[in-house]
């Protein structure tokens, strides 16, 4: 049996068993990474001098009979969280040769379990993309099939977990980076509530939609994740006060009696066929296991995709600001303040990055303000509130999880208006701050993955993940032929 | 006399005395080597989030009430985007629709008149860095340890039409802010700025000129100077049949001038919006009244307290209350030794006095409050002269020191030792026989004269009633 395709709790008993090394299980990855990396690019850097220093140490907590769920478990890291003394890019070249010197809260709290480091996967530029082409170092290619996109903007981390380059990853989603990929990939992946997963030494892309979230094989492994990088963290003001529950403990619940809602929104004539056959497929699955199918309405859908940019590229365009060539990153020329930040930006930035933050700055300047960003962020409080009575019916929402399966290489690319309604089906889940999950419902006739999401209530990750799992163990994935 | 009359309201920058920096546990003191004193958050690294200094929130809530401000039951931050290189984060976060405190007032006596000062709000912020030329090498260094030290920014309405009513509400807002314990504000150091907008008018006309904005005001002295050449500048405009442009200017105190900085029309757009990443606060009744309660004795209730409680008289109360390292050292040494008024005049007529001469420093004393009241205590009850008290306090400013182990050393107390006495005036009385007659015949003038000698050669050994007695024994035999 090939052991990269094991899943965590597989490599747990593995390495607690002293079937396998915690540095013999890492450099199973690095080979496989050697071999079949170059034909993907999902990863930007590989850690293979630090993962062996880090698997010897989880070897001696092995060994001491200390170890915890992610002892000795080697992790992808997206390259916007950061990671000590390792470099983290962004996939901008603006941070080419950025190394932070410190940890952002979830790498605290994976080096408390001991997890080794397998490297930092690529992305969109600063995370704004779905297709992992806007990165500046490695546009990472899909497993199932390498003249398509693996999605984004977690694409390198989808691919990973995908191409078994990696047992799990972490990823982040500020409007289905997380989700979509994973889609794609044909792997699970969730974004959590916001505020339950600590956002500190996470690059800010938009503070108030940005969630990490992992990226695996199925629900269980998500579940595992969760369990180790949710909580308060004194770091971040937004983190929320919540307790933490054992993700894993509605895993293998019946989910009879379980009200799924289908937005009929979602199933408009905007997705493609193959993909809301694959879903509704799956629905009758639930339901055949006694879940109850509820009729509903997200009417505000429409205004997701306006409201969406607006918000994000504003708070994008601010954040990005500190990139200005002065006290790291990349630095242009120039003989005063304003020529230097002015070259900088305008070298160290991809098109889509300016393209943003062009946006956003239009949306927040005086006289538009009102207009753009205050209207958006109405238009927020009125999609909050319709998800809160879709929420009195029932106890998830079932949604596709992107309108299409992956997309060719270069088709989105002069289109941008395009690109972005590409995340109908995933962004308002970030709007009203709610956990959602995909997990892989179907494949088309080419073999590509479709994925669909299940959304849940604030700080009820449980109930997804079971939901999830409960269609996972009726479903027989296909790995991809690499 | 001047055809028209100025209008000015101000901007006051004042830094927050609290250990660390408003979103970071950074020291926020003042000074240190450059970059000493910053972290990832401060300094702006990617990924890195802001978390509120709740201390900075509850000093602000301090400042408003202070000033009579109404305090927000909400809260909200604002990031202002701009681009500079003393800003790390390219955002300066602040509060624009919702500040911490509304509407107030500062009642400011000028040259006998009392007259109040509206404030418009008082909002919190976060300081930027410092940049360092260096022209010798042609490079611009920046130093982020200011970066992140709470900031409140009071903003008055154009409620000032003098540089005299600007001082005395710099100086009352000063002691306002020290008393409460907010802020030192230690114009030098910039702890406390202040940027002055004016505009004259006609006198007589309804209507605000164009204003002006001056800006780089780090003294008082400054801030005197800058008020009356910018009123200067902008009469001669007007006189000139010209048109005062509004703009921010620079002032140069060491040519006297102002110089443009920027116009109206190339004024920054700041972008404004909500911070997403620090929550809005809302305050329960019961936290702002813990804290407004938990504000220490404000000058004016000083004042009152010396004059009703004490028999100071209000001139010297409000000299010892106008600084507030004085009105500590004072209620130290009264602690000490319970006489109040003696204090008082103590530290008005010697040690303020030597304070105005230079030979002292509050900053730097070697000694405190309570070994002043001893020396003080010594004095009232005949231990020490009047004399001798002035070279123990010249030596405990200089060398530090108890007032006892000084006498001791000098051999400075007074001595009832009646024999020293007795021999020392009789000796003096024996050598001036014709002073003595003269005394004896009626002239009491020469009694002084005694008094003098007998002080002069007894080096404090006696108290001056028993010199006193003994004389006045002696002559009448």
């Amino acid at each position: 049996m090939d052991i990269t395709r094991a899943k965590i709790r597989e490599l747990r008993k593995a390495l607690d068993g002293k079937e396998i090394g915690a540095e013999e299980l890492c450099g199973e990855y690095f080979k496989k990474i050697k071999v079949t990396d170059p034909k993907l690019l999902s990863y930007i850097t590989v850690t293979e001098d630090k993962a062996k220093e880090m698997a010897a140490a989880a070897q001696k907590l092995i060994d001491e009979g200390k170890s915890s769920a992610l002892t000795g478990i080697p992790l992808a890291i997206k390259d916007n969280i950061c990671v000590e003394g390792v470099r983290t890019t962004c996939s901008s070249k603006m941070l080419e040769n950025f190394v932070p010197p410190y940890n952002a809260t979830v790498i605290e709290k994976l080096n408390a379990e001991g997890y080794v480091l397998l490297g930092k996967t690529s992305m969109d530029e600063f995370a704004m993309g779905g297709s992992n082409q806007t990165s500046a170092f490695a546009k990472t290619k899909n497993p199932y099939d390498t003249e398509r996109v693996p999605g984004g903007s977690s694409g390198g981390s989808a691919a990973a977990v995908s191409a078994s380059l990696a047992p799990a990853a972490l990823g982040s989603d500020t409007g289905g980076s997380i989700r979509q990929p994973s889609a794609f990939c044909g792997v699970t992946g969730i974004k959590p509530t916001y505020g339950r997963v600590s956002r500190y030494g996470l690059v800010a892309f938009a503070s108030s939609l940005d969630q990490i979230g992992p990226i695996c094989s199925d629900a269980r492994d998500c579940a595992v994740m969760l369990n180790a990088i949710c909580g308060q963290d004194a770091h971040d003001a937004t983190s929320a006060r919540v307790g933490v529950p054992d993700f894993t403990a509605k895993l293998g619940q019946p989910v009879k009696g379980m009200k799924i809602a289908m937005p009929k929104e979602f199933f408009s004539d905007d997705i493609d066929n193959d993909v809301k056959a694959a879903v509704e497929n799956a629905a009758k699955s639930l339901e055949a296991q006694g879940a109850e199918l509820v009729e509903c309405s997200i009417p505000g859908l429409k205004y997701a995709i306006p409201a969406y940019y607006l918000i994000a590229c504003a708070e994008a365009a601010s954040n990005l600001s500190r990139f200005d060539g002065i006290k790291y990153g990349f630095r242009g020329e120039g003989r005063t303040f304003e020529e230097l930040i002015r070259d900088s930006r305008s070298k160290g930035f991809g098109e889509e990055v300016k393209r943003r933050i062009l946006l956003g700055n239009y949306a927040l300047s005086s006289g538009y303000f009102d207009a753009y960003y205050k209207k958006a962020l109405a238009l927020k409080q009125e999609i909050i509130k319709e998800y809160s009575e879709v929420f009195e019916l029932a106890d998830v929402i079932l949604t596709p999880t992107a309108p299409t399966p992956a997309y060719k290489i270069g088709a989105q690319d002069n289109d941008p208006v395009k690109m972005y309604m590409a995340d109908i089906c995933t962004v308002t889940v970030n709007i009203a701050t709610l956990p959602g999950i995909s997990t892989t419902c179907g494949y088309t006739a080419e073999g590509l993955p479709i994925g669909m999401s299940i959304i849940g209530k604030r700080f009820d990750e449980q109930t997804i993940l079971q939901c999830a799992d409960a269609f996972e163990q009726g479903f027989e994935p296909v790995a991809p032929k690499l | 006399m001047s055809a028209y009359y100025p209008t000015m309201g101000l901007e006051v920058h004042a830094e927050l005395l609290t250990n660390s920096k408003v979103f970071c546990t950074c020291s926020a003191e003042f000074g240190g080597a450059p970059n000493s004193r910053c972290c990832p958050v401060c300094s702006g690294l990617p990924g890195t989030l802001p978390v509120l200094n709740r201390r900075a929130v509850e000093y602000i809530i301090k400042a408003g009430y202070v000033m009579n401000c109404d305090i927000s039951r909400f809260t909200k931050w604002d990031r202002k985007n701009y681009f500079y290189p003393d800003l790390p984060k390219a955002y300066q976060i602040s509060q624009m629709p919702r500040p911490v405190c509304l509407a107030g007032t500062v009642n400011i006596n000028v040259n006998g008149e009392e007259k109040v000062i509206r404030i418009n709000r008082i909002h919190l912020e976060e300081d930027a860095g410092k940049l360092v030329h260096d022209d010798v090498n042609r490079i611009s260094l920046a130093d982020y340890n200011r970066c992140g030290i709470p900031l409140i920014e009071i903003v008055t309405e154009p409620d000032f039409h003098s540089a005299d009513e600007v001082i005395a509400f710099m100086e009352k807002i000063r002691l306002l802010l020290q008393y409460a314990g907010i802020c030192d504000c230690k114009m030098e150091q910039g702890s406390i700025r202040c940027d002055v907008n004016i505009s004259i008018a006609p006198k007589g006309s309804d209507e605000l000129g164009t204003r002006t904005e001056m800006k780089n005001l780090n003294s008082l002295k400054a801030i005197a100077k800058a008020i009356e050449i910018e009123i200067e500048r902008q009469e001669e405009i007007l006189d000139n049949g010209e048109k005062v442009i509004q703009q921010t200017r620079r002032f140069n105190e060491a040519l006297g001038e102002t110089t443009a900085m920027r116009s109206k029309e190339d004024a920054q757009d700041y972008r404004y919006f909500p911070d997403p990443d620090i929550p809005p606060i809302i305050f329960t009744e019961e936290e702002l009244e813990a804290i407004r309660l938990s504000i220490p004795e404000l000058p004016e209730q000083r004042v009152e307290r010396y004059v009703s409680e004490y028999g100071i008289n209000k001139k010297d109360a409000d000299i010892i209350v106008g600084d507030k390292r004085i009105c500590d050292f004072f209620d130290e040494a009264i602690s000490e030794y319970n006489n109040p008024k003696a204090v008082a005049n103590y530290v008005i007529g010697e040690l303020m006095r030597r304070i105005n001469l230079g030979e002292a420093d509050m900053d730097n004393l070697r000694f405190g409050g309570r070994e002043f009241a001893q020396l003080v205590e010594y004095m009232q009850t005949d231990k020490v002269s009047q004399a001798n008290a002035k070279t123990i306090l010249r030596e405990m400013i200089e060398n530090g020191g108890t007032p006892k182990e000084i006498a001791d050393r000098g051999d400075l107390w007074i001595k009832e030792d009646n024999d020293l006495l007795a021999k020392t005036v009789d000796e003096i009385i024996a050598n001036n026989p014709k002073a003595a007659e003269q005394y004896r015949g009626g002239d009491q003038k020469v009694f002084g004269f005694f008094m003098g000698q007998a002080n002069k050669a007894l080096k404090g050994a006696a108290s001056p009633k028993a010199i006193q007695e003994y004389i006045r024994k002696k002559l009448s035999e």
